[in-house]
């Protein structure tokens, strides 16, 4: 009498029917709803016999978990078609660049500096600081440097008064800090310094780095070990050869001038080392006993080395910057490759 | 300086070419900085003897020559030099040369006359800077020698940049020594030679500053040859030294003293008075100097003096009254020791500074003197003739520098170089070096020689092992230390950090000078009197910065010009501004801001830069300071560089952090600046004063929110309403938004409307709706009551 499997049949051909989910829904209600096939089945079940309504009342729920399964199986695939319909919609092109600010950069001389630094600080060197507007006595005096003294000549320096220079190294800040504090010292000082120079590989205005290392039992080898040290991880070249060649600094005995061998054709000979093969990069040696003694450093019981190095130099061999003056110029174009 | 490779190995010749010797000398401390031909290479010119001379039968200025050069007939030759002479020796370039200028000699016809080569200048050899007439080759040299060969010109000049220490060095004898400590190798200098007085002539000689001169050599030379020329390989070795040939008694003296390393002097003995004193200088005297200049001397100016005026600034520059010229028959020889003190930093104040200064301000010997002027008149005698008297030799021992024992232990040898180096090691090395020793085994005595003024003290002697024995022979090691950690603060903002702030907010970091130019800054900071420096580089680089602006600008001004449409730039760095104590030199984080506010894009509207962005970015710095939001206060400002609306100054308290704003327009004119243009300036030393940071419990109740907008004077500042609100509101109140600002059409235009949205949350129990509605209320009132604000609705 009812015909359960007919009306299952036929549900299922119009759920599969249905091209999406409103008609779905549509056909849900003729279904299920309270007008729905099914429901007017179960509504007639009170007109049967009572013997055959637990048969009919199981067929029918049977029947219509048949036809909400197939709903919902219907439905999740009528879902994925509509999102994805949708989803082509809000298309994008996603090459488009994207919104908003650009990030700067730093001066490449800061990040020549910051590495040196991050480098030094690994073991144990503090940075520290000095002013640059400097007196005669610390510029010179303290580094055994007299009034008269020839070596005077070769820093070209800038005078406000008969006392009062601006820096021309960074050496001053060594007994500054020798001054107030006590062995054993392991500093840098980074910074500003100024010579009365300017021409294609000179600006009045450039950037060193001293460091200094006071103890009881602090040699040359040690100065050559942390130089060495220094430069190979600097330049990220482990079989990077150095030169120690014996120079001349008032303050420093023995003193010696460093070249490394030329990073650009491996010590082969181009342009950028003159053929040479050798690029000097910084100055450096063992503490004069006269600058210890205007420190209040006991000879005796302490050594001790210095160096200083140009960071200018430094930064055009590490980013192959071919003309120093550009670092003062600061044209956007030049500043905006280090970023 | 600069010396010729033949010239050295006359002295000592180590068995080594020419680039390692160079090198040897660089790693010894000498550092050579070029090794040069001494001459461009030429071929084909021989030595030939003019053998006729007859005018060009029509051209007036040319002479035709036959010069016999080595071949079977004479070439004929046309010249137009006035120098020659029948008999000369001269060169010939022959048919074929290249000469080094480029040019080729070819048969050549002046008008007719066929030329068979050329006879050739200095110049043309490229041997002299000018022309000066055919070059006079000695006539001992045979006719159809190769002139290339017979001048040695196979030669290299050394150029040696010598350390100020490394005054022995400034002479042959001097660098040959130190060749021979290297290698080794015995020196085989011209032995000294004295000169027999032929006259018993002597001048009158006073040393009246012995402590500036202890050690004076003097000497009569009578009836010498002022036209006997200076003979080609002297004027060759002076050429080669970089010197040029000026006359043959002045040429000597030159030669001396590259040999030697001993300056001297010559006067023409007819134009002195009387005698010779070494003196200081007598006020208001003056000296006409060689190079045509007249100084006033200074008090302590030592000089050479007459019996009436000074002849010679001592060890610098003699005279030009009593120079040697083309007529001078008679001279007087100088071979004296200055102190390097008497001379140093003279030079340097007159601005005169010599190849004789150079020698004497580093030290010269002071024990070469007679040695010196023996070999001078040597030389003089035999290139001029003449008859030398007497030399007269003042000495005043107790002013000579002295030489201390120097006590050297090889346990420091040790200690300072970080290597063993053996005994007997030490003592050859030194020993070479003219070191006299005595002790031994562990501790030596040492007496410097009286040519090293740079030997003073222990380190100075393990300087000298370790240089000849070789720096790459001390291994390179790390230092073993202990290790211990250095306190650090937490609170202290690395300057990394606060520029990085920057960069990501599209700021590129500048370095600019920190001297600039008096106008400008005048400008932008008028009330603050800058330093100047005493002797700028440049006039527009002559004063030193009271702010970052000034250079920022120029920065900025220098991109503008380059067709940029956005800067940011910043720059951290001191400034200098005078103070009671002297000059505070206080560090600044700076910047400048012009243009779009971001990079040019699709998806923005393009937007230029204003106030607002700037103070963003102010804001953003100092957020890394951690302080409470009622711990800054900004207020509006007044600066002379600033546009007098838009500019503020931040404050903690009662310090100023900074300031900022825009640039005034009518500055940014003045400046060629497009506008508008913002700046900040912010003290480095509060920026980086942080705090560290303290946990307060979250509250888990939840937030009510209420807006209310208000209808105020535009003369109200928005600061004063969020403090009035953040005052009267109890704890309740956790946070509030300014979300809203309008001014304009459908308000009254001397108001504006501000939305507040006000944020509340219990911090026991939640908060109910009447309890908020209260608060607001108490809000509402207290604000209509200080600043007449009404509701809108």
């Amino acid at each position: 009498m009812l015909n359960v499997a007919e009306v299952i049949a036929q549900a299922e051909r119009s759920i599969a029917a249905a091209q999406d989910l409103s008609v779905l829904d549509k056909v849900r209600i003729s279904l299920l709803g309270k007008k729905g096939v099914l429901t007017a089945l179960l509504k007639q079940l009170g007109a049967l016999p009572p013997a055959e309504r637990p048969a009919a009342g199981k067929a029918i729920n049977d029947a219509k978990e048949a036809v909400t399964e197939a709903m919902a199986k219907r439905q999740a695939v009528l879902y994925q078609q509509h999102l994805a319909r949708s989803l082509e919609t809000e298309r994008i092109d996603v090459t488009l660049p994207g919104r908003g600010q650009r990030p700067g950069g730093l001066h490449p001389v800061t990040r020549t500096l910051q590495r040196i630094e991050s480098l030094l600080t690994q073991i144990g060197f503090e940075v520290v600081e000095g002013p640059e507007i400097e007196s005669d006595y610390y510029n010179f005096e303290t580094l055994n440097i007299p009034p008269e003294h020839p070596a005077r000549a070769m820093h070209d320096t800038f005078y406000f008064d008969e006392h009062t220079v601006l820096r021309t190294h960074t050496s001053p800040v060594q007994i500054r800090v020798m001054e107030a504090r006590k062995p054993p010292l392991r500093i840098i000082a980074p910074g500003r310094v100024y010579r009365r120079d300017s021409d294609l590989t000179h600006t009045p205005m450039f950037h060193q780095v001293e460091g200094l290392m006071v103890d009881v039992d602090v040699s040359f080898a040690h100065l050559k070990g942390i130089l060495q040290d220094l430069m190979r991880n600097f330049f990220e070249q482990d079989d990077l050869r150095l030169r120690f060649r014996p120079s001349y600094f008032p303050f420093t005995e023995p003193s010696a001038e460093v070249d490394i061998q030329c990073v650009m054709c491996r010590g082969s000979g181009c342009r950028v080392c003159g053929q040479g093969g050798w690029l000097e990069v910084l100055g450096c040696g063992m503490v004069h006993p006269r600058v210890f003694e205007h420190a209040g450093i006991d000879n005796e019981a302490y050594t001790g080395f210095a160096f200083g190095l140009g960071v200018e130099r430094l930064a055009m061999l590490r980013y192959g910057v071919s003309d120093l003056r550009m670092f003062f110029e600061n044209d956007t174009r030049f500043l905006m490759q280090f970023r | 300086m600069r010396v010729s490779e033949a010239w050295l190995r006359e002295w000592v010749n180590p068995p080594v070419a020419t680039a390692g010797l160079a090198e040897r000398l660089t790693l010894a401390g000498l550092e050579v900085e070029s090794v040069d031909p001494v001459a461009k290479e030429f071929r084909g010119v021989v030595a030939a003897e003019i053998e006729a001379l007859h005018p060009h039968p029509t051209l007036a200025h040319l002479r035709v020559c036959a010069v016999s050069h080595g071949e079977h007939t004479p070439a004929v030759v046309v010249c137009g030099a006035t120098n020659i002479r029948t008999g000369m020796r001269v060169p010939l370039a022959r048919m074929g040369t290249h000469l080094p200028g480029g040019e080729i000699i070819e048969r050549a016809s002046f008008d007719e006359v066929i030329s068979e080569g050329m006879l050739c200048s200095a110049n043309e050899l490229g041997l002299a800077e000018t022309g000066e007439g055919i070059l006079e080759l000695p006539l001992t040299l045979p006719v159809g020698a190769d002139v290339w060969e017979a001048l040695a010109l196979a030669d290299q000049v050394f150029e040696v940049a010598l350390t100020p220490n490394r005054g022995d060095c400034l002479g042959v004898a001097g660098l040959a020594r130190e060749i021979g400590v290297l290698y080794g190798c015995p020196m085989h200098g011209p032995a000294p030679h004295r000169v027999q007085p032929g006259i018993d002539e002597v001048w009158p000689l006073t040393i009246a500053a012995p402590e500036a001169c202890p050690h004076y050599s003097g000497r009569v030379v009578r009836g010498i040859d002022p036209r006997a020329g200076t003979p080609l390989w002297m004027r060759e070795r002076l050429r080669r030294s970089g010197l040029r040939s000026i006359s043959s008694v002045v040429d000597v003296t030159n030669f001396v003293m590259l040999e030697l390393g001993q300056p001297m002097h010559a006067f023409d003995l007819e134009k002195l008075q009387e005698a010779i004193v070494v003196r200081f200088s007598r006020p208001g005297e003056r000296l006409a100097l060689l190079d045509g200049q007249t100084l006033d001397l200074d008090a302590d100016t030592l000089v050479i003096a007459d019996a009436r005026r000074p002849v010679a600034l001592a060890g610098i520059m003699g005279g030009v009254e009593t120079a040697v010229t083309a007529a001078t028959r008679a001279v007087f020889l100088e071979s004296a020791f200055f102190t390097p003190a008497s001379v140093a930093g003279k030079a340097r104040r007159y601005h005169l500074q010599t190849d004789s200064s150079h020698r004497f301000e580093r030290g010269v010997a002071f024990d070469l003197q007679v040695r010196a002027i023996e070999r001078a008149s040597e030389l003089l005698v035999a290139i001029c003739g003449g008859q030398p008297g007497p030399v007269v030799d003042r000495l005043y021992a107790e002013h000579l520098p002295q030489r201390q024992v120097i006590k050297l232990r090889a346990s420091r040898i040790a200690r300072v170089l970080g290597t063993e180096i053996a005994a007997a090691e030490v003592e050859t090395i030194l020993t070479r070096l003219g070191v006299r020793m005595s002790g031994g085994d562990s501790v030596w005595d040492c007496v410097p020689p009286s040519f090293r003024f740079d030997l003073a003290i222990e380190a100075d002697l393990i300087e000298e092992v370790a240089r000849i024995r070789g720096y790459e022979t001390i291994l390179g090691q790390p230092p073993r230390q202990l290790m211990s950690m250095r306190g650090r603060s937490e609170a202290q903002i690395d300057l990394g950090r606060i520029r990085q702030v920057l960069v990501e907010r599209g700021y590129q970091e500048a370095i600019t000078y920190s001297f600039v130019d008096p106008a400008v800054q005048a400008r932008l900071t008028p009330d603050l009197e800058p330093v100047a420096l005493a002797n700028p580089i440049a006039s527009d680089m002559a004063v030193m910065r009271t702010s970052l602006w000034p250079g920022l600008l120029q920065a900025l001004k220098y991109n503008q010009n380059r067709q940029c449409d956005r800067v940011r730039l910043f720059e951290s760095g001191l400034i200098f501004v005078r103070g009671q104590g002297g000059v505070d030199q206080r560090p600044m984080l700076g910047g400048v801001l012009w243009g779009f506010q971001n990079p040019e894009q699709w998806a923005e509207p393009k937007r230029g830069a204003d106030f607002f962005d700037l103070k963003g970015d102010v804001e953003a710095l100092l957020a890394l300071r951690g302080d409470t939001p009622a711990g800054l206060s900004y207020q509006p400002t007044e600066h002379p560089a600033l546009h007098p609306y838009h500019a503020s100054r931040v404050h903690k308290g009662n310090q100023s952090l900074g300031i900022f704003g825009a640039l005034h327009p009518g500055l940014a004119a003045a400046l060629g600046l497009e506008q508008p243009v913002f700046l900040f300036e912010l003290e480095l030393n509060l920026l980086t004063q942080g705090s560290v940071p303290r946990f307060s419990p979250i509250s888990k109740l939840p937030m009510v929110r209420r807006d209310i907008s208000l209808l105020v004077d535009r003369g109200v500042a928005a600061a004063e309403l969020i403090r009035c609100v953040a005052e009267t509101a109890p704890n309740g109140l956790k946070d509030f938004q300014l979300f809203d600002l309008y001014q304009g059409e459908g308000i009254d235009p001397k108001k504006k409307s501000i939305a507040l949205g006000l944020i509340f949350q219990g911090t026991s129990s939640t908060l109910i709706d009447s309890e908020v509605d209260q608060t607001v209320e108490r809000v509402l009132k207290r604000l209509q009551e200080r600043f007449k604000v009404t509701l809108r609705s």
